[in-house]
């Protein structure tokens, strides 16, 4: 008995050492591959005619240090539209979600309403929907409509990105399987309990990572209010950069908005399951 | 078996008709299911078994005729069918449990959001329930993390949480593993021992025989043969249902 445990743990050592050689062996391939392909590509950008232009419009240290606080004071502004905005487009999101799923048939207008808006909004590039809206609706002068570039470029986005989140919460409800309807009303539930305590729940966790990826995408859009005049971070950089001719601050900006994407995406992969994450 | 013959059947089934598209599913169904009475419904897969336990929920919607429960017509367009469904228990073949909320959270969500319950009085006898049903200790559990039987039982006690006038229960075993069978059979048997009335379409002949008052043959969306066990199961007389009963003896179901 023991002898036979013995020799099984003999053998399962040896499997063990097998094993540490090979995970140590692809850590290697995968370190000595990474450098190859890095230092390949850095090779070829620093030693390209331009390199050296491009590393003082691009990439000069004095610039970035003077352009930092400023951008970064423009990014505070990005921070506060993307986070309202996101909220908005989530409530507003699923609002329209539930509308277009509903059965009831007073809400066909309201249906065909949410039908259209997501058509429409889905269907206008953000950047055209954030001119039409930034400057239309002021070009209306009627009292009590917002004039404010910022609040008017925040209202664009969430046209835009609800309409995208609609179709998400949408697709959600609809892979949950009909039997569970069935059980949450054969309890006993109405049409409305059965989505608020059994559909919508399940629907919700199943979209968390695409709803997430919209979010990443938002982020970064928050950008496209610049055109409206608010001196968000692309703005301020762009400005800076038509003062002194250098880039810098733009790759100030680049970085502020990797900053807060980067750490989403990684979440995002995290939620997806291993095999997303990168290893 | 002591019902007073002259009292309101609990359940009544008039002349139903359901057709899914072209296909008729049931073809004019009478049947009707007495106080602390239990009758099987068998028959071969696709014989309108399953659309007859719906349609009696109202999950579907009957073509023609009418079912009555208590003496009332529930199929009747005005009727509301979420006060129909607060009254009877539906089990499914595919146990049909919500797979985010544990396993009292399952028994616990129709006693406290349909009727009404506390939180504390729905827990109490959620608890019970499980309990009852031999899940003591499961209830914290997600149906991921129960076998297909205790995710049956789980179901069963959801059903009966609501204490329904009649508990319909479609072919509950037979998704599960044979060895499972055994342990959702007895929960069903020890609802009949407490004398709920019940509608069970079942492939378990043995089971039908020991715990149905009646049994109803369905064949092709109507019920051909009707009467007690002994009747339908040990003397069939005609001929669709000898062939039935035939074939599932070959299989080593009966």
């Amino acid at each position: 008995m023991s002898e036979s445990a013995a020799i099984l743990s003999d053998r399962r050592l040896e499997r063990e050492t097998a094993k540490r050689r090979q995970a140590r062996r692809s850590q290697a391939i995968a370190a000595a591959s990474t450098l190859v392909v890095l230092g390949g590509l850095l090779t070829w950008i620093l030693t390209s005619p331009g390199w050296p232009e491009v590393r003082e419009t691009f990439f000069n240290w004095e610039v970035f240090k003077e352009s930092f606080p400023d951008v970064l004071r423009g990014f505070w502004l990005d921070v506060k539209l993307m986070v309202i905005v996101e909220v908005a487009v989530l409530a507003i999101g699923l609002l329209i979600a539930l509308v277009r799923t509903s059965r009831a048939p007073a809400l066909f207008p309201l249906r065909m309403l949410g039908t259209v808006f997501v058509d429409v909004f889905r269907g206008i590039p953000t950047i055209l929907l954030v001119y039409l809206v930034g400057f239309g609706i002021p070009a209306l002068q009627l009292t009590g409509l917002p004039t404010d570039p910022v609040v008017l470029g925040g209202i664009a986005l969430t046209l835009s990105y609800s309409a995208y989140v609609a179709e998400v919460y949408r697709a959600g409800i609809g892979s949950v399987h009909r039997g569970q309807r069935d059980a949450a009303l054969a309890v006993g539930l109405t049409d409305s309990q059965a989505m608020r305590h059994v559909i919508l729940p399940q629907a919700v966790r199943r979209v968390a990572p695409p709803l997430l990826n919209d979010f990443v995408a938002l982020q970064k859009d928050v950008a496209l209010v610049s055109i409206l005049g608010p001196q968000e971070a692309f703005r301020i950089a762009q400005i800076i950069q038509g003062e002194n001719f250098n880039y810098t601050p733009l790759i100030a900006a680049a970085l502020l908005y990797l900053a807060i994407t980067v750490p989403l995406a990684r979440l995002v992969d995290r939620m997806g399951g291993p095999e997303g994450a990168v290893r | 078996m002591g019902p007073t013959p002259r009292s309101t059947p609990v359940l009544e089934a008039r002349g139903v008709t359901k057709a899914f598209g072209e296909r008729e599913v049931l073809r004019g169904i009478d049947v009707e299911v007495r106080e602390h009475q239990a009758v099987a419904l068998i028959g071969a897969s696709g014989s309108g078994k399953s659309t007859l336990l719906r349609c009696i929920d109202l999950l579907e919607e009957i073509d023609d005729g009418d079912v009555l429960l208590d003496g009332e017509v529930i199929t009747d367009p005005a009727v509301d069918p979420v006060a129909v469904r607060r009254r009877l228990g539906l089990v499914f073949q595919a146990y049909n449990l919500f797979p985010h909320l544990t396993a009292l959270e399952n028994v616990v969500l129709g006693e406290r959001r349909a009727h009404g319950a506390s939180r504390a009085e729905a827990e109490l006898r959620g608890r019970q329930l499980l309990k009852r049903f031999g899940l003591e200790g499961r209830e914290g559990d997600r149906p991921d993390n129960l076998s297909g039987g205790q995710q049956q039982r789980v179901a069963i006690a959801r059903a009966f949480a609501g204490r329904p006038r009649a508990l319909l229960l479609d072919e509950v075993t037979s998704a599960l593993d044979p060895e499972l069978v055994g342990e959702v059979l007895a929960a069903v048997r020890d609802l009949k021992e407490e004398g709920m009335t019940m509608v069970i379409a079942t492939h378990e002949m043995t089971f039908a025989r020991e715990v149905a008052d009646f049994v109803a043959f369905l064949h092709e969306g109507t019920i051909v043969e009707y009467g007690t066990p002994q009747e339908v199961l040990a003397e069939p007389e005609r001929p669709e249902t000898r062939r039935f009963l035939k074939r599932l003896l070959e299989a080593g179901r009966a």
